[in-house]
């Protein structure tokens, strides 16, 4: 599939801002200046971007704890999000939901999860909801490969089947379920055929490479927005850091991380890529490089001078109170 | 006796009890970790190492790591115990109860009686419960109350290392499917806990303060916070009882209603939302059955009825805090 | 200097605070040296703090209810000569970790576990405040206690001598595992500890089941027993209350065992809280249950206590019985009718160690001196 260079700069943008976003979320919860835990996405860029390149902000999509890759490039604000993630008063939902629950209904982001399995059912509604209104926006679900043996999820994608509805399920296999990996939590090791047993086209492609992912989502969604029903992805690309910060990674060997570190980085490869064919110039990537981190920069010292709700905002966006 | 955490003490009652009796397994995500990876075995041991150490003496046959699959661990656990053998799951976070609840309240429960007596259920389902950890709205719920209305399940909220081993030990040796609600905030809480086996009965309150002026009731973290406002009042002269009753079912009314016979005032701490709490079901029990006691309405302490926030300003005032509880007691001691 | 501290007593080795359940005497009240001063609530029993000098209490700086650790200051005696400066001074000054280090120089005790015949044994050696030490004293407790029990007699006995208490078998930090729980089962424990620690010559004080076996230790092994003091002795009275032991063994709630460890005192009030938690937390243990029943049919059985009683004439060793007064375990119909040395405790049940600790711990000493004879070392 062809993509103008304009597109180009925008996925490399958005692959960019997660990484540089994670990279600092990670230095400030080492602070401590973030509460809570925090599940990074860094190792995993090209999937979310792929994916999201294809949408609008019609479309929707359900996330997972590890979500902040999925609300960037669906195009939530990072501000917002950095805010958020800071527990502050102006932050997307104001402070109340936290890294596991950034939501921005505008941007067609259903929320990140806290629950595995949680949002393919919540997809699956959406785009029952698309598909009566007669709109032609998908609903698209991610969830990992821990997340790829719940029951929800099983019967999610029969109800899509079903009902022939436009979702498309992407199965993000990062290696782990926690500390436990892909090929033991997942009885048949193979996600996408156990997918392809419920009657959709499914496709497995490699999740560090931008344009594989990309090409997949673009045929899903071309099936979906013409009433082809569902379909699914499985991306596979492992996770560079642990399942939350913090996790001392005992079920990973140093060399392995240092090895998918090195060979397995979807911003070199797309990098790469992209100079190879003389697309865009270094200096191009160079100069968007900058612009993020100074935005990244701007986000978290902004987000640390903000400040918390307070009492007032404890009872409000509820319909009643005792 | 030695000093150990919550943590340890938990540890220890698995393992002494999986040496005791074959029939004792563990079953849950990462209850061991690092299956199907290239690091180490027991590279989690739970979520936050309750269980660390024990797939090294006990094998993988008996400390199942299991995919996130909370049905179907639930399932499997209740199916297990029905077949003979005494499985303890691991929940994780007692909010996945929301993925599984069916096997807990329409199978386990039920099976004991719906078959007429003729069968047992004896698993424990162990999770971790409260807030404190900034964990958001699906990550620190307690759920107690939704366990305590189901007849049929036993439901243990241990507040000390020493009642954490014993209960748990208890929860077992017992033949009824129990909920094991651990406060994710009091693993690191230290205390003595005897080195050797010993099991504490479910229904048996602990009276944690003696006191004559209010009776203040509550469990996991909120008995910790209640001891404090006691230790806190005594020094303004009030004089606090604090009843723990490590269980909300089986619960023990009977120390509730005799301390209230002599304080004639009651304060109900619950680390959960006023509505269908615990503080609400004491309330109205006490109301019920001990209404010529008091000289004072009854109040309590609970979370507002919303979901729990994520920021630490707002969670700080989800949870009843000392302050909180001290102001109760405060008022209700003032009619 | 005529300012004295009162700090908070270090009553045996497990106590590390004590609660200030009242103060006896008022602000600016004038005190004797030994006059009960105030009282204290510790995780074993209620105990009362006597004057350590002469004066008047010019502070009290404690409230009542406050928990405050070992050694804390918790009033200052002076006298009037003093003003209330040198009083404000001395409170500024005073160190509390001064005083808990000279309490704990004052004999170096350790609980040591050890395994007798592949059998966990426990037990807190006091070490002796002399450089040469007479006959070592070896205490054991009566039914459901354990080392512990010892906690206001240990250290005073341990001016002169070594004093060792052991937890008994089926009790505290030693075995569960009784044997067939005859007399003679426990005695011959209790020796095989002794020769494990090289104990072959010994004082004992038993309390209770702990002066029974002592008996039977000593019918075994005469040589091995310097003297017998047998406090409140089950065998040593005319009968032993079933009421207590089958209560103390049903109980399965601290509700149930509150009255049943209120028949032991005099002073029912003595009983606390945290000393019936802690009589919980013992019966609880695994095997605890199994190992009471057994002592109580086979060593408490009234049979085997008649026997006991019959024999005691046979021993050689010095023997003295001390009796609580109010003692509702064992009772004494005619002391006068028993013919070996005993005396009466006022104002104590059957825990006379416990509840009039100085006479009791008076009494005692006087006893081995007398019979520590030429072996003095």
């Amino acid at each position: 599939m062809q993509i103008n260079r304009d597109e180009l700069l925008k996925a490399y943008r958005r692959m960019r801002t997660i990484r540089a976003f994670e990279e600092r979320v990670f230095a400030e919860f080492e602070r401590g200046n973030i509460p809570g835990f925090v599940h990074l996405y860094s190792g995993q860029e090209a999937s979310a971007v792929g994916v999201c390149m294809h949408l609008t902000d019609a479309d929707k999509i359900g996330s997972t704890h590890r979500g902040h890759g999925h609300c960037i490039a669906k195009g939530v604000d990072v501000r917002s999000m950095m805010h958020e993630i800071f527990g502050r008063k102006d932050g997307l939902c104001g402070g109340k939901g936290g890294s596991m629950h950034i939501a921005d209904l505008e941007k067609g982001m259903l929320g990140a999860n806290a629950i595995v399995g949680g949002a393919p059912p919540l997809a699956v509604g959406a785009a029952l909801a698309a598909k009566l209104k007669g709109e032609d926006s998908v609903a698209v679900s991610f969830t990992g490969d821990g997340g790829s043996n719940q029951g929800t999820v099983f019967e999610a994608m029969n109800l899509a089947v079903v009902l022939q509805l436009p979702a498309i399920f992407i199965f993000e296999n990062n290696g782990f379920g926690e500390a436990t990996g892909h090929d033991y939590a997942v009885g048949s090791r193979d996600i996408i055929g156990r997918v392809a047993g419920f009657g959709m086209p499914a496709t497995r492609v490699d999740g560090r490479d931008f344009f594989a992912v990309h090409d997949a989502m673009g045929e899903a969604v071309r099936r979906a927005r013409s009433g082809g029903g569902p379909s699914a992805i499985e991306t596979v690309a492992k996770r560079f850091g642990g399942h939350y910060v913090g996790d001392p990674m005992r079920y990973r060997t140093a060399e392995e991380r240092e090895r998918t570190m090195r060979d397995d980085d979807p911003l070199i490869m797309f990098r790469r890529k992209v100079t190879d064919a003389q697309l865009l110039t270094p200096g191009q990537l160079d100069a968007l490089d900058g612009e993020i981190a100074a935005l990244v920069e701007a986000s978290a010292q902004s987000a640390a001078q903000a400040p918390f709700p307070g009492a007032a905002d404890l009872e409000t966006d509820v319909y009643v109170t005792y | 006796m030695t000093q150990k955490s919550m943590r340890q003490a938990l540890n220890e009652a698995l393992r002494q009890e999986m040496r005791r009796d074959p029939r004792v397994l563990i079953l849950g995500e990462d209850v061991a970790g690092g299956a199907g990876c290239e690091g180490e075995e027991d590279a989690y041991g739970g979520a936050l190492g309750v269980t660390r150490g024990l797939v090294g003496e006990f094998g993988r046959t008996r400390v199942i790591d299991m995919p996130i699959t909370e049905s179907a661990i639930m399932g499997a656990t209740a199916g297990a115990a029905l077949a003979g053998l005494r499985p303890v799951a691991d929940l994780m976070f007692v909010d996945f109860l929301g993925v599984c609840f069916d096997q807990i309240f329409n199978q386990a429960a039920k099976f004991r009686y719906m078959f007429g007596g003729k069968a047992v259920t004896p698993m424990v389902m162990r999770a971790m419960i409260g807030g404190g950890f900034r964990a958001g709205g699906q990550h620190s719920q307690t759920l107690h109350p939704m366990f305590t209305m189901v007849p049929g399940l036993k439901v243990v909220m241990p507040s000390t290392p020493y009642d954490a081993k014993g209960l748990l030990i208890q929860a077992i040796r017992d033949d009824d499917p129990v909920i094991f609600l651990e406060h994710k905030a009091m693993y690191d809480l230290m205390g003595e806990v005897p080195d050797e086996a010993y099991a504490i009965p479910f229904g048996e309150a602990n009276v944690t303060r003696e006191g004559t002026d209010v009776t203040v009731v509550a469990f996991s973290l909120m008995a910790a916070r209640a001891n404090d406002a006691a230790d806190l009042l005594r020094k303004e002269g009030i004089s606090v009882e604090v009843i723990d009753p490590r269980t909300t079912s089986p619960l023990d009314l009977d120390t509730i209603l005799d301390s209230v016979e002599n304080t004639g005032r009651l304060v109900v701490v619950d680390e959960s939302p006023p509505r269908c709490s615990l503080a609400a079901d004491i309330a109205a029990q006490v109301a019920e059955h001990g209404f010529s006691h008091l000289k004072a309405p009854i109040l309590s302490v609970t979370c507002p009825h919303t979901p729990s926030p994520f920021s630490p300003s707002l969670e700080d005032l989800y949870m009843p805090s000392v302050d909180r509880i001290a102001a109760a007691i405060r008022k209700v001691v003032s009619r | 200097m005529t300012l004295h501290a009162i700090c908070i007593p270090k009553w045996g080795l497990a106590m590390e605070e004590g609660t200030l359940a009242s103060w006896l005497k008022a602000e600016g009240s004038t005190v004797r040296q030994g006059e009960d001063i105030a009282e204290f609530e510790t995780s074993k029993i209620a105990n009362v703090l006597e004057a350590p000098a002469a004066g008047i209490l010019r502070r009290r700086i404690a409230a009542e209810g406050d928990v405050r650790p070992v050694g804390a200051l918790i009033g200052v005696l002076a006298d009037a000569g003093e003003d209330d400066e040198a009083v404000d001074i001395f409170v500024a000054g005073f160190s509390e970790a001064s005083v808990v280090q000279e309490q704990q120089d004052s004999s170096t005790a350790i609980v040591e576990t050890i395994l007798v015949d592949g059998l966990p044994a426990r037990f807190l050696r006091v070490r002796a405040r002399t450089a040469s030490p007479a006959t070592p004293l070896v205490l054991l407790h009566g039914f459901g206690g354990d080392h512990m029990g010892w906690m206001f007699n240990q250290d005073a006995w341990a001016a002169d001598r070594d004093v060792l208490a052991l937890d008994l078998p089926g009790h505290g930090g030693s075995t569960k595992d009784v044997g067939d729980g005859e007399l003679a089962t426990l005695a011959a424990r209790v020796s095989a500890w002794l020769d494990s620690q090289r104990l072959d010559r010994i004082h004992i004080v038993g309390h209770s089941l702990g002066a029974a076996v002592a008996a039977s230790l000593a019918l075994a092994s005469p040589a091995r027993v310097k003297s017998i003091v047998a406090l409140c002795g089950a065998g040593f009275g005319d009968t032993l209350s079933r009421d207590y032991v089958e209560g103390f063994i049903a109980a399965s709630r601290r509700k149930e065992l509150k009255p049943v460890i209120e028949m032991l005192f005099a002073d029912p009030g003595l009983v606390t809280r945290d000393m019936l938690e802690s009589l919980m937390a013992y019966k609880r243990i695994d095997g605890v249950g199994d190992a009471l029943r057994a002592l109580a049919e086979k060593a408490l059985a009234a049979p085997a206590l008649a026997e006991l009683r019959s024999e005691l004439a046979d021993i050689q060793v010095p023997m003295l019985a001390l009796y609580g007064a109010a003692d509702r375990i064992v009772t004494i119909s005619d002391p006068a009718a028993f013919p070996w040395p005993h005396a009466i405790v006022e104002a104590a049940g059957h825990m006379p160690h416990m509840e009039a600790a100085k006479a009791v711990n008076e009494q005692v000493a006087g006893f081995l001196a007398l019979h520590d004879g030429s072996e003095r070392r």
